[in-house]
């Protein structure tokens, strides 16, 4: 497209231009050849070798890795382990999510209140991860004196296998819920004002307005925002390795801690980097399949 | 009641169609169940916010000795700051284990620097490496422009693991595990996200400007130098503020390329204190002092560019 236009003019002069494009990219397109690139590639070839680390050649092994991933239950239970980590924190958060983006629309987007909300976001998995194995802590955790205090029974909250999953979903929809309203928050602002105000004007409670007539209205971005928290909350890493590091046994053992484990504590490159391929393709027919279902390209505004 | 009431309105709605909802509001008396609702709403939602933030404060000024008879006050269980001095270094060895701390405690000061040092480098190679290829790809001609940009956009997709793996072989090759260089690498010159966030505002740049300086016989650097990045101050500044931030609290790759102790970051140092109490009781108030020290530049930041970080959520969407 670019090349037609430039067809009248002075070869030389589209030389000299080519060549200061070439010094504009050259940094950043060499950051993006050796560190996406070339490692995405190999990444696949890799999937087909048995690569180790420490070792520097490595055979073409066929298919053999996969073959392998498939009768291996620890695999299995990752995924498993991950879809219902996925299940509980989506479907929370974005119920929370919803709930926030009305108050802030309600406030007509305060920005004390936007900004309160980003916070929990902003701090590093890491921090978030220590404040709640502090408030979840068995004995001395606060969350327990106030079960307790209700009437309650404590419970061992990550250090048990039916709560662990539950509690690390539960303390990322704390971090997460602030930004996924802000994105809500963002599409809300789109719809014009008369759509809402005419829903007033027919007698719709407020609630109910924001139900009946916004929601649907938002179902575009909220497919986006889906996708967008669906594909990061599969890639839960940091929040498990400090809170439980997988156990107790492998019941918090999520996909990528059990591809990092197979990396790095086996040795296995070869495959973890199927395991890797298989993440890629389960995220991308995860993405295609909810562009589908919440027919994200139609807006009802059109 | 509430259906005559709701009747009312309609009718007054329905006589005064123009009367603008903020004055029909003032002249309602009664509290709607939503107005409850939604205040509830606000006060859980702000107690859910800032409570933890608030009892990790509350841990760190305790003494660790008095959080078990204390386990739901309010107020500290006996004031003390010897969390804080344990977590910055000033507590000396004896003092720390005294008080509950591990003996052999993490240079805490140490990691805050390599933190300082390694989201710096990021955050001044990234944002001028991919301020210039945004240029390049939002206003100069070249061959296949298109077509790289859609294979760099495609590279969002990609889960990040996939690409470790590799990157830690070439980096391993190179010899720069424990180094800044090492943990700076991946994301030194790019990410296609950055590239994204700054090509946006570059596109809606008048070209009248530029037309104007090449007249005055300014070059293409000169150009991007002297008019278009002080133009484009205010996005350049919210992307180094975002790439900082993500880069202070990155945790897998440093954990795996810098764990040794002069170049480790404050994630890596953190992420390991529970690998290191095993059994033992922790020292909850030291953790939660370090805890706090290592979310106050993040909360400085917040202060300091809120409005920026707020307004760039748009964007951020597409991660």
């Amino acid at each position: 497209m670019a090349a037609t236009s430039m067809g009248t003019r002075r070869p030389h002069r589209d030389v000299r231009q080519w060549l200061t494009a070439a010094a504009f990219l050259a940094p950043a397109m060499i950051g993006f050849a050796v560190f996406y690139f070339r490692p995405t590639v190999l990444g696949f070839y890799n999937s087909f070798t048995d690569k180790e680390l420490l070792r520097p050649e490595s055979d073409w092994v066929g298919l053999e890795n996969y073959r392998e991933m498939i009768s291996d239950d620890v695999f299995w239970n990752a995924l498993w382990v991950t879809g219902y980590y996925v299940l509980v924190n989506i479907g929370v958060q974005t119920i929370c999510a919803i709930g926030i983006a009305w108050v802030l629309d309600r406030l007509s987007g305060s920005r004390v209140m936007r900004t309160l909300v980003m916070t929990p976001y902003l701090m590093s998995n890491v921090v978030v991860a220590l404040l709640f194995l502090w408030i979840l802590d068995f004995r001395l955790g606060v969350m327990n004196a106030f079960l307790d205090t209700i009437g309650l029974n404590p419970q061992p909250w990550l250090s048990s296998k039916e709560w662990a999953i539950p509690s690390i979903a539960l303390i990322n929809v704390w971090r997460h819920m602030g930004y996924t309203a802000l994105l809500l928050f963002a599409g809300l602002q789109t719809i014009p004002k008369d759509v809402k105000e005419a829903a007033l004007i027919d007698g719709c409670g407020e609630i109910q307005r924001f139900i009946r007539v916004t929601l649907p209205l938002l179902r575009p971005v909220l497919a986006v925002v889906l996708v967008i928290t669906i594909i990061g909350s599969f890639q839960i890493f940091d929040t498990v390795d400090v809170t439980t590091e997988g156990g107790p046994v492998n019941a918090s053992r999520v996909i990528y801690l059990y591809i990092f484990d197979q990396a790095f504590a086996r040795r296995n490159f070869g495959y973890a980097s199927a395991m890797s391929v298989a993440l890629f393709l389960i995220l991308a027919v995860v993405t295609i399949v909810q562009m589908r279902l919440l027919r994200a390209n139609e807006s009802d505004l059109a | 009641m509430t259906a005559i009431t709701s009747r009312l309105d309609r009718a007054e709605t329905a006589a005064t169609a123009v009367t603008s909802s903020r004055r029909r509001r003032r002249r309602r008396r009664h509290v709607k169940p939503s107005d409850l609702f939604f205040w509830s709403l606000v006060a859980v939602l702000l107690i859910l916010t800032l409570f933890p933030f608030y009892w990790s404060l509350r841990t760190a000024l305790s003494t660790n000795a008095s959080l078990p008879a204390n386990s739901t006050g309010l107020l500290p269980a006996n004031f003390t700051l010897s969390g804080f001095e344990r977590a910055l270094g000033l507590a000396s060895t004896e003092e720390a284990i005294a008080a509950g701390g591990s003996g052999a405690q993490i240079d805490f000061i140490k990691a805050l620097r390599n933190s300082f040092i390694v989201s710096t480098m990021v955050t001044i190679g990234q944002v001028l490496c991919c301020a210039m290829a945004a240029y390049a790809f939002a206003r100069l001609r070249f061959p296949f422009r298109n077509q790289l940009f859609f294979i760099v956009l495609t590279a969002l997709m990609i889960p990040p693991i996939f690409t470790l793996l590799p990157n830690f072989l070439w980096v391993q090759d190179r010899g720069w595990l424990n180094t800044y260089l090492g943990i700076a690498s991946p994301k030194l010159l790019m990410t296609p996200f950055a590239i994204f966030f700054l090509r946006q505002f570059f596109l809606n740049i008048p070209r009248e400007i530029e037309e104007a300086a090449s007249i005055d016989g300014a070059g293409r650097f000169r150009t991007f130098f002297k008019i278009i990045v002080p133009m484009s101050a205010s996005p350049i500044v919210t992307l180094a503020v975002l790439t900082f931030i993500e880069q202070w609290n990155d945790y897998l790759w440093p954990k795996l390329v810098g764990q040794d102790e002069s170049v480790r970051v404050l994630t890596t140092s953190l992420g390991n204190f529970r690998s290191q109490t095993p059994q033992g009781t922790p020292d909850w108030a030291g953790l939660m002092a370090a805890t706090w020290v290592s979310a106050l530049p993040i909360l400085l930041l917040l202060l300091l560019a809120g409005k920026r970080l707020v307004n760039s959520i748009q964007f951020s969407g597409i991660k």
